[in-house]
C-alpha cells in the first residue's frame, strides 16, 4: 500500500490524500455515467413528443454517492479488509460447527414444519403469501437449479436454455390435461419423460459443439421453443396462454375443487379456504425437490454419475479410458431436462395458467446463476443461493413501509430486477467459486476430504 | 538387459502400411512394425519424427490416411483398430493409454480417477443406472469390488496414501503413476505409454521402470512405449522401433538398434545424402577401433 | 427480380447494425474468451445515449442540420457507451479475470439485467419515439432505397475501413493481437494488458453505440428492452461467422440481417427468428466452429 519507510502518520495522510483523490476521479467518472440517463428524462408530454426533464438534484445525489463510496472504500474498507486478512490467515481452520455439520438435515425439517408454523403465526388466509410466493416460489427455483446443476455442475455442459425444458413440463401438462383430461399423477412422470425426450433430441445434434458455441445453440433452442409457443396459435393459443389447467389432487383422493364431492375441507369438515391447496403444493414441490435431490447424490455415487464429472474434468481422458461420451453428454442432458419437466409441469399445476412470458431467456440465465452462485455441483450452496436470490427479490415486493420514506410514487418492485442484477455481480466478484466452493469426493479409502475448488474444472463443453 | 524374447514371436499388434497426412505434411508415410505379446516395444525417433501421430492412430484419436492396424487379442479375436472410435479402442479391442501432457481427472480424488477407468464394468453391474439407481445388491457387489481393484493398483503404483487426495494435487512423477494405474483399470491387453518418464528424476524414473516391469510380469499386458530417455529405453524394452520424418528406419532388439549407423545419423541430425558417408565413417571407425562407437 | 433486390437491401441495412454490434462480441471473445452478454444491453444504452442527446439538441437550437444532429448524436453516444463499458471491465469483469470461465458470463448476465432495468428506472418503461430524421427515398431501377439506409450502410463500411486498419496496422492493434495469443508473454514483452483489454472493450462498446444510434435512425423508436434480441441475434451473427474472428462477425451480421429479411419476405414473419436460430444451429452441426473461425484442433 503506502511507502514502507513512511512513518504512521505520513502514510495516513498519504491515505487520506489518495483518498480524496480517488474520490474526486470517482465522482468525475460517475457524473460521466449518469449524466445523461439520470440528470435527465424522457417523458412524453400531451402531444405524445418526447421531452426531457431536468434532474440536476438526483444526479447530484448519484455523483455524490460515488465519490463518498469511493472515499470510504480506499480510506476505510480496504485497509479494514486487509487487516483482517492477514489477522484471519494467522489464525487456524475452524473445526465445522453442529449446524454445518447437519445442514441439510437441519433444513429438511424446518421445511417440513415451515407451512403450520407460518398458519400459527398469520393464520390461514395470512400463510398464503409466506407457503406460496416465498414457499413454493424459492422451491421451484432450487428444483431448477438441481436438474440444470446435473448438465451444468456435473456434466461442465453450459447450457443456456434450460427453460425450454421447463416449458416443455409445463405446456405438457397444460395441453395433456385441457385436452384429454389427465390428471396430474398421470401426466407429472409423463412431463418428465417428455422433457428428456426434448434433451436427447435438442441434445443429439449439438454435443459436438464445445463451449459458448454449446451454449448459444442451448439458448437459441431456448428461444426457438419459446418463439413456437408463442406463434403456434392453434394449439397453444399464443400470447393468451392456457387457463384454467386442473388442479392437481392428493393421489386423486381428496380434491381441492371446490365444487367437487371429495373436497378436501369437505371431507374432513373443515372451513373453505384456499390454503390448503397451497400447503398442500408446497409438500409436492418439497417432495419433487427431495426426490431431485436423492436421485443427483444416488446418481454421482453410480458410474454414470463419475462418467459426468469426468468428462468435466477431461473429455479426451474419458474416451481414451472407453467412456462413451457421446451418451454421456445425453444422459446429462436427458436427465437435467426431464427434472426441469417434473418443475414445468409442477409450475402449470401452481399457476393454473401457462403462456410463453413465463419461459423467457431470463428463466434460463437466473437458474444458471443460481447454480453458478452456489457453487457448480453443490447442492446445498445451490439451494442457499436460490434462497438468497429469489427470496431476497420477493422481499423486495413487500418493502410497503418504503413508501412513506420516499414517497407514495416509490414502487420498490420496479427495482427488484436492478438490484437482482447487481446482487449477481457482487456475489459473483465476492465469491468467484460461489458459496460452496469445494467438491465432495463420491468414494474414499479412509478418510472424506472435500477437493478444493481450485483443482475442480469447470468443462468446455 | 533385453527381455526374453520367445522365438515364436505373437504379434498382439500389427501396423501395416500406415499414413497419417495433414493437409500438405506427410506426418506418417507408409509405416509397418509389429509389436509382440508380453514385450516392452519402443518407439522413438528425434522430435517431429511422428510417434504420437501413430499412437493417436493406434488408440482411434486420429483417423489415419491409409493403411490398417490390427490387434489380436489372446483369445484370439481381432480388432480393426483404425476402423473404431477411440473410446471403442479402449473398450473392445483392450487398448490402453496415457498422454504426453498429463490427462488427470485433477478435480477428483486419486481413488474416483481409478473409479472412473472401471466406468464400462460398472455400467453392466449397475444395469446401465437402473438398478443401481433402485440400490440392487448386484451393482453393491460390484462397485466393492472395483474399490479393491483400485487398491490394488494404488498399492502397485506406490499411491495408497495419496488414495483421498485430488488427483491435481499430486507431485509430478506420482500423477505419471498414476496415469499409468488408471490406464490398466481398464483392464486393457495393450498399453500405450506416452513418454511416460518425461519430467522425472531418476528417483521417480527408477519407481516408473519398477512399475512397467510389474505390470508385465503380473499381468501380461504387453506395452508399447514413446520416449526420449535413452537409459528408460535400453533398459526395459525388449525390442526398438525408431521413426524419423514418419518413416521407420530401425527395427529390433535395443544393441541392434543402438548400433544402427541410420539411427546415429538421425539422431546427429546429418543431411539425408549424408548418411552414406557417416555409415562409411562409422564403418572405418569400428574397423580401426572394434567395439570403440562413441566416436 | 426487383422484390428480390429490394429484400436484399433492406437485410444488407440490418444485417449492417447487427454486424456492427457483432464486432463488440467477437473482439472481447478474442481477447479475454468471455461471452460479454451485457453487450447487447451497451448497444440500447447508446441507442438512449443518442436519443437524448436528440432532444437536447432540439431542445436547445431549436432545429438542427440533420448531418450534424446525426454526427453529435453518435460522437457523444460513443463517448457515453466507450465510458460505460470501460467502467463495466474494470468494476465487474476485471476481478474476474483467469478465474473460472462461468464466473464473468454469469456477472455479464447480471449486468446486462442490471442495465435494462437502469435505464427503465431512469428512463421509463414506455417507447421512446422520435419523428423521422430522414426521410428521403431515392428510386433505383424500380428498388426503393432510401437514404437512412445508405447512411447506415456507408457509416458501417467506414467504420469498418477504420477499424479494420487500427487492428491491423497500428501499434495498438499489435498488441490486441498479441494479449489474444498470449496474455501473460504479451505482458512480459512490455505490454500493458490491462490498458489493452480496456481499449478493447471502450472500442466495442463505440461500435454498438454507433448501432444504437443507426438502430434509432432507422425505426425511430427505442425501449429499454431494446438490448436483448438485436443483442442476441448479434451475438448469434459473430458465433455463425466463428467467434473471435473480426470479418467473420460482419459477415454473420450480414447473413443474418439477409436471412431475416428474406424469410419474412418470402415465408413468414412471425417464425423469422426461428428461422435465424435454426440456420444458427445446423451451420454450427456442419461446421462447429463458424464459417470463418478457426476450427478447434483437438490436441491429444
Amino acid at each position: 500500500m503506502a511507502n514502507i519507510t513512511n512513518t504512521p502518520e505520513s502514510a495516513g495522510s498519504n491515505l487520506m490524500a489518495r483518498a480524496l483523490r480517488e474520490a474526486f476521479y470517482a465522482g468525475l467518472v460517475a457524473l460521466g455515467l449518469f449524466v445523461l440517463f439520470v440528470g435527465l428524462k424522457t417523458d412524453q408530454n400531451i402531444l405524445n413528443e418526447l421531452v426531457l426533464v431536468q434532474r440536476w438534484g438526483l444526479l447530484a445525489v448519484f455523483v455524490a454517492i460515488a465519490a463518498v463510496g469511493r472515499f470510504l472504500s480506499v480510506a476505510f474498507i480496504r485497509p479494514y479488509l486487509a487487516e483482517r486478512k492477514a489477522s484471519k490467515a494467522s489464525a487456524g481452520v475452524k473445526e465445522p460447527g453442529f449446524v454445518t455439520r447437519n445442514f441439510s438435515m437441519i433444513a429438511v425439517a424446518v421445511l417440513l414444519v415451515y407451512p403450520p408454523i407460518m398458519v400459527a403465526i398469520f393464520g390461514f388466509q395470512g400463510s398464503l403469501k409466506w407457503v406460496d410466493n416465498f414457499g413454493i416460489q424459492i422451491l421451484i427455483y432450487v428444483m431448477l437449479a438441481w436438474g440444470l446443476n446435473i448438465v451444468v455442475g456435473l456434466a461442465g455442459l453450459l447450457d443456456l436454455g434450460y427453460v425450454a425444458f421447463y416449458a416443455v413440463g409445463a405446456y405438457s401438462y397444460a395441453l395433456l390435461s385441457s385436452y384429454f383430461g389427465l390428471s396430474f399423477w398421470v401426466l407429472l412422470p409423463m412431463a418428465g419423460i417428455f422433457a428428456a425426450l426434448w434433451g436427447m433430441i435438442l441434445g443429439f445434434p449439438v454435443l459436438r459443439l464445445k463451449g459458448d458455441y454449446l451454449a448459444i445453440v442451448t439458448l437459441a433452442f431456448g428461444e426457438i421453443i419459446r418463439l413456437v409457443l408463442i406463434n403456434w396459435t392453434a394449439v397453444t393459443k399464443g400470447t393468451f396462454g392456457i387457463s384454467g389447467i386442473a388442479k392437481a389432487s392428493v393421489f386423486g383422493i381428496w380434491s381441492f375443487d371446490v365444487s367437487a364431492s371429495n373436497n378436501f375441507a369437505k371431507v374432513f369438515g373443515l372451513p373453505m379456504s384456499s390454503a390448503y391447496y397451497k400447503i398442500f403444493l408446497f409438500y409436492l414441490i418439497l417432495a419433487l425437490c427431495l426426490l431431485t435431490a436423492f436421485v443427483t447424490i444416488r446418481l454421482r455415487r453410480m458410474p454414470i454419475g463419475r462418467a459426468w464429472e469426468a468428462l468435466r474434468e477431461d473429455e479426451i481422458a474419458c474416451r481414451s479410458l472407453g467412456i462413451n461420451t457421446v451418451t454421456t453428454k445425453l444422459t446429462a442432458f436427458a436427465t437435467g431436462a426431464m427434472f426441469g419437466g417434473f418443475a414445468g409441469s409442477f409450475f402449470a399445476v401452481r399457476q393454473g395458467f401457462v403462456s410463453p412470458e413465463s419461459f423467457v431467456f431470463l428463466e434460463s440465465a437466473i437458474i444458471l446463476a443460481i447454480v453458478v452462485l452456489g457453487g457448480m455441483g453443490s447442492l446445498i450452496g445451490i439451494a442457499v443461493a436460490a434462497t438468497l436470490m429469489i427470496g431476497g427479490t420477493e422481499l423486495l415486493r413487500e418493502m410497503e413501509f418504503l413508501k412513506h420514506i420516499f414517497g407514495p410514487d416509490f414502487t420498490p418492485e420496479l427495482y427488484r430486477m436492478l438490484i437482482f442484477g447487481l446482487a449477481m455481480i457482487i456475489v459473483m466478484v465476492w465469491k468467484p467459486r460461489g458459496f460452496v466452493g469445494s467438491r465432495e469426493p463420491t468414494a474414499f479409502l479412509r478418510e472424506r476430504k472435500n477437493v478444493s475448488g481450485s483443482f475442480t474444472k469447470e468443462g468446455h463443453g | 538387459m533385453a527381455g526374453t524374447n520367445t522365438m515364436t514371436k505373437d504379434p498382439i499388434l500389427k501396423v501395416d502400411h500406415l499414413s497419417m497426412r495433414f493437409g500438405g505434411l506427410m506426418a506418417i508415410n507408409d509405416l509397418s512394425f509389429e509389436a509382440y505379446r508380453g514385450d516392452i516395444t519402443a518407439l522413438i525417433g528425434p522430435n517431429g519424427a511422428g510417434k504420437t501421430t501413430v499412437f493417436n492412430c493406434i488408440t482411434g484419436f486420429y483417423k489415419p490416411t491409409m493403411g490398417m492396424i490390427t490387434m489380436r487379442q489372446k483369445a484370439g479375436k481381432e480388432y480393426l483398430l483404425e476402423r473404431m472410435s477411440d473410446f471403442e479402442v479402449n473398450r473392445d479391442a483392450k487398448v490402453a493409454r496415457t498422454f504426453q501432457n498429463i490427462r488427470l481427472f485433477s478435480g477428483l480424488t486419486v481413488l474416483e480417477n481409478l473409479l472412473v477407468a472401471q466406468h464400462n464394468k460398472l455400467m453392466l453391474a449397475s444395469g446401465y443406472t437402473v438398478l443401481g439407481l433402485l440400490g440392487f445388491p448386484a451393482y453393491k457387489r460390484a462397485a466393492a469390488q472395483s474399490i479393491e481393484q483400485a487398491k490394488y493398483w494404488l498399492d502397485k503404483a506406490n499411491l495408497i496414501d495419496r488414495a483421498d487426495d485430488p488427483a491435481g494435487d499430486l507431485p509430478y512423477g506420482a500423477q505419471r503413476r498414476l496415469e499409468i494405474a488408471r490406464a490398466m483399470c481398464t483392464g486393457p491387453e495393450f498399453l500405450c505409454l506416452d513418454e511416460p518418464a518425461a519430467g522425472l528424476n531418476p528417483r521417480e524414473s527408477l519407481a516408473l521402470n519398477e512399475l512397467l516391469r510389474s505390470i508385465r510380469k503380473d499381468t501380461g499386458t504387453s506395452i508399447l512405449l514413446i520416449e526420449h530417455d535413452m537409459s528408460v529405453v535400453m533398459e526395459i524394452s525388449d525390442h526398438v522401433v525408431v521413426l524419423e520424418y514418419g518413416q521407420k528406419i530401425s527395427d529390433g532388439n535395443p544393441d541392434h538398434v543402438k548400433n544402427d549407423p541410420k539411427v546415429i545419423a538421425a539422431y546427429l541430425g546429418v543431411e539425408d545424402d549424408e548418411v552414406e558417408e557417416v555409415i562409411e565413417q562409422i564403418e572405418e571407425i569400428a574397423e580401426v577401433a572394434p567395439g570403440d562407437t562413441h566416436k | 427480380m426487383e422484390y428480390f433486390v429490394q429484400q436484399l437491401v433492406n437485410g444488407l441495412t440490418l444485417g449492417s447494425i447487427y454486424g456492427l454490434i457483432a464486432i463488440g462480441y467477437t473482439m472481447v471473445y478474442g481477447i479475454i474468451g468471455m461471452v460479454n452478454f451485457a453487450h447487447g444491453d451497451i448497444f440500447m444504452l447508446g441507442g438512449f445515449a443518442a436519443l437524448i442527446v436528440y432532444l437536447v439538441l432540439v431542445g436547445l437550437f431549436g432545429g438542427v442540420p440533420i448531418a450534424l444532429a446525426l454526427f453529435v448524436m453518435i460522437i457523444v453516444a460513443m463517448l457515453m457507451t466507450g465510458l460505460w463499458n470501460w467502467v463495466i471491465e474494470k468494476m465487474a469483469y476485471r476481478p474476474l479475470r483467469g478465474s473460472f470461465r462461468l464466473a464473468p458470463l454469469i456477472t455479464a448476465i447480471g449486468m446486462s439485467i442490471a442495465l435494462s432495468n437502469f435505464i427503465q428506472v431512469t428512463q421509463g418503461p414506455r417507447n421512446k419515439p422520435i419523428p423521422p430524421l430522414v426521410s428521403s427515398v431515392y428510386n433505383v431501377f424500380g428498388i426503393s432505397i432510401s437514404l437512412k439506409q445508405i447512411i447506415i450502410v456507408v457509416v458501417t463500411a467506414v467504420l469498418l475501413t477504420i477499424f479494420w486498419y487500427i487492428v491491423n496496422h497500428t501499434p495498438l492493434g499489435r498488441a490486441q493481437r498479441a494479449t489474444e495469443q498470449d496474455r501473460k508473454m504479451a505482458a512480459l514483452l512490455g505490454i500493458d494488458v490491462d490498458k489493452t483489454i480496456s481499449i478493447t472493450f471502450v472500442m466495442g462498446a463505440a461500435l454498438a453505440a454507433v448501432a444504437g444510434t443507426m438502430y434509432l435512425m432507422y425505426y425511430g423508436v427505442i425501449v429499454f428492452t431494446d438490448g436483448f434480441t438485436p443483442g442476441v441475434k448479434a451475438f448469434t451473427a459473430a458465433v455463425l461467422g466463428g467467434i473471435g474472428s473480426l470479418p467473420g462477425a460482419v459477415l454473420g451480421g450480414l447473413m443474418i440481417g439477409l436471412i431475416e429479411s428474406l424469410w419474412s419476405a418470402y415465408f413468414t414473419i412471425d417464425y423469422k427468428d426461428v428461422a435465424t436460430f435454426s440456420i444458427l444451429a445446423i451451420v454450427l452441426i456442419f461446421k462447429p466452429s463458424g464459417i470463418l473461425g478457426r476450427p478447434e484442433v483437438e490436441k491429444v
